[in-house]
């Protein structure tokens, strides 16, 4: 664990994925335009904004899910060089995609396999890297199932059994049980109620930490902004109108716009 | 009656264009053993699921010096079987026998000839739905990608669905196999007990889909592996009891119930294989004492 600390904070200081001049076109109507981010590893790097500000097409373009129509995307892949995303062949970035990064999605259905049991979930990708141990991939499945709190006994049961929250938790382990170094996240909390997102977040947050995660997460919440990530960017109209840190941000606004956002927060 | 001209056929009915389409998608499919080939099925004159893909690699494949034998589930005599070797009877005038030793050409629906195949014989399978994944994966051009890509972990997450319901793999049928080291096929709804013929088979195998316009192949002597765990490897059915009227062991049983009150018998499903074993003096517990034979 140690090695492996030491390990991160060495490459620190170099970004895990770079966005350069990033847009997307809908037609004549624009997606995101002139985007440029960096995220590094072990950071969590929330995207806030309206509805329709071009949250989640800028996260379809970081995750490759999106062709972009304007800029670059590059990732530092785990042999240390800095590649361009654009450049890979589909094999390589599914591989990519199945391996070294995660994808958690709002809607649970749509990143799961809702007909497959919970151990048939998590175990998928585990077998798609060529795990062929029934025994190990089940003790690997159950382990992760306890990590997101889902007791062990519900192992054989499908996703269409399980309730929101559950689902949420169960599409996270699906995805960090190969270890990813890059998650990202669309509204992981939306849908949810009150104490069950708290919880969530709770979980997201104590496994950010433990593993080293390097998160991009969408939220137009920014409570949830504020609890997980480090960084944050504040995207209108497709373009990105403010960055920095979270906390001065959210505490000292400078943008008209960030300032509306902030004051229109109900305090509870 | 003798004003009306006699309806005649092409040989083998198909046109001979649709024959060299035909023979091109095969000769792809044996190049890339397991690939799914498609190609331009014709409507032929049998409803879908009754063999359609299958007739017309025959058709294609089919000379006139072939002997032909159609099996549906391992009989002879059964429905499918029987129309089809007629309508080749009729329309090529090629020789038909049930012998498996006999036959140059072997159609198949559900089974692989007890009786080992030689060299000189091609194996035809009727097939209904040729792509293994379609259940875990609904998208063709997903599936596609997956085949080009060979990323194949979905289909052990059937069986592992497979093992954590049941507690062994309980595929029975349609067992996925992979065809040289390479691609996942689907060997056709043949039952798992007949997978490990399909492994260096000195045969050509040849696979027909009608309906979803799709050919592939099993080239003579492939490595045809079935996909399993390490903790959970494949294993065929096993019978508790030999055939009922044979006496054969190790062989494919079918179940055949005979009365209300849970009567039932266990015989071979290949009849041919049977017939002989029972012509060479073998007899089960429920066959006829010897001379009696019907």
């Amino acid at each position: 664990m140690n090695a492996h600390m030491s390990d991160r904070l060495a490459s620190d200081d170099a970004p895990l994925l770079v966005a350069e001049g990033l847009g997307k076109n809908y037609g004549t109507r624009i997606g995101c335009r002139d985007v440029s981010l960096e995220v590094f590893p072990g950071e969590v790097l929330a995207v806030v904004g309206e509805s329709g500000s071009g949250k989640s097409t800028l996260l379809g373009l970081l995750s490759t899910e999106l062709a972009a129509s304007a800029g670059r995307v590059s990732y530092r892949m785990r042999d240390g060089e800095l590649r361009d995303l654009a450049g890979l062949g589909p094999a390589e970035r599914r591989l990519l995609m199945r391996t070294d990064w995660g994808f958690v999605r709002q809607n649970p259905a749509d990143g799961l396999r809702m007909a497959v049991s919970a151990g048939g979930n998590v175990g998928e990708r585990l077998m798609a890297v060529g795990w062929r141990h029934y025994g190990k991939i089940r003790e690997e499945a159950t382990d992760w199932l306890g990590r997101v709190e889902i007791a062990a006994d519900r192992i054989d049961d499908d996703p269409r059994a399980f309730s929101g929250g559950m689902r949420q938790r169960l599409q996270i382990a699906r995805n960090l049980v190969t270890k990813p170094r890059l998650v990202f996240m669309d509204e992981p909390t939306g849908g949810l109620d009150v104490s069950v997102q708290a919880r969530l977040l709770d979980l997201i947050r104590s496994l950010v930490s433990e593993m080293g995660l390097a998160v991009v997460i969408v939220t137009h919440d920014l409570a949830v902004a504020r609890l997980l990530s480090h960084r944050m960017v504040v995207m209108r109209h497709g373009r990105v109108i403010e960055t920095g840190l979270t906390d001065q941000v959210l505490d000292d606004p400078r943008e008209p716009y960030t300032q509306l956002l902030v004051s229109s927060v109900l305090a509870a | 009656m003798s004003a009306m001209p006699e309806i005649s056929y092409n040989f083998a009915y198909l046109d001979e264009q649709t024959k060299r389409m035909i023979r091109r998608a095969i000769l792809k499919a044996i190049a890339i053993p397991g690939y799914q080939v498609p190609f331009a099925a014709r409507e032929m004159p049998m409803p879908y699921g009754w063999g359609t893909g299958g007739v017309q690699v025959t058709a294609a494949v089919l000379g006139p010096d072939d002997v032909l034998k159609v099996i549906d589930q391992g009989a002879d005599d059964t429905t499918n079987a029987v129309a089809i070797r007629g309508f080749f009877e009729k329309t090529a005038g090629v020789a038909t026998t049930t012998a498996t030793t006999e036959a140059s050409i072997i159609q198949t629906r559900h089974r692989i000839p007890e009786t080992a195949l030689t060299e000189n014989q091609i194996l035809v399978y009727q097939v209904p739905i040729p792509e293994p994944l379609r259940f875990l994966e609904p998208r063709e051009t997903e599936t596609r990608q997956l085949h080009a890509l060979a990323e194949y972990g979905l289909m052990h997450v059937k069986l592992y669905e497979d093992i954590a319901r049941h507690g062994h793999i309980a595929t029975t049928y349609a067992y996925p196999v992979e065809v040289a080291g390479r691609y996942v096929m689907d060997p056709s709804p043949i039952p798992k007990f007949d997978n490990p013929k399909m492994d260096d088979c000195p045969a050509l195998q040849l696979f027909g889909a009608g309906r979803e316009k799709r050919i592939y192949a099993i080239p003579p002597y492939t490595s045809v592996r079935s996909l399993d765990f390490e903790d959970h490897p494949f294993k065929v059915q096993r019978f508790a009891k030999p055939c009922a009227l044979c006496a054969a062991t190790g062989v494919y049983l079918d179940e055949v119930i005979l009365d209300d009150r849970g009567g039932r018998m266990f015989v071979c499903s290949d009849t041919d294989f049977c017939n002989d074993r029972q012509e060479q003096g073998h007899r089960g517990e429920m066959a006829a004492p010897a001379g009696e034979a019907a």
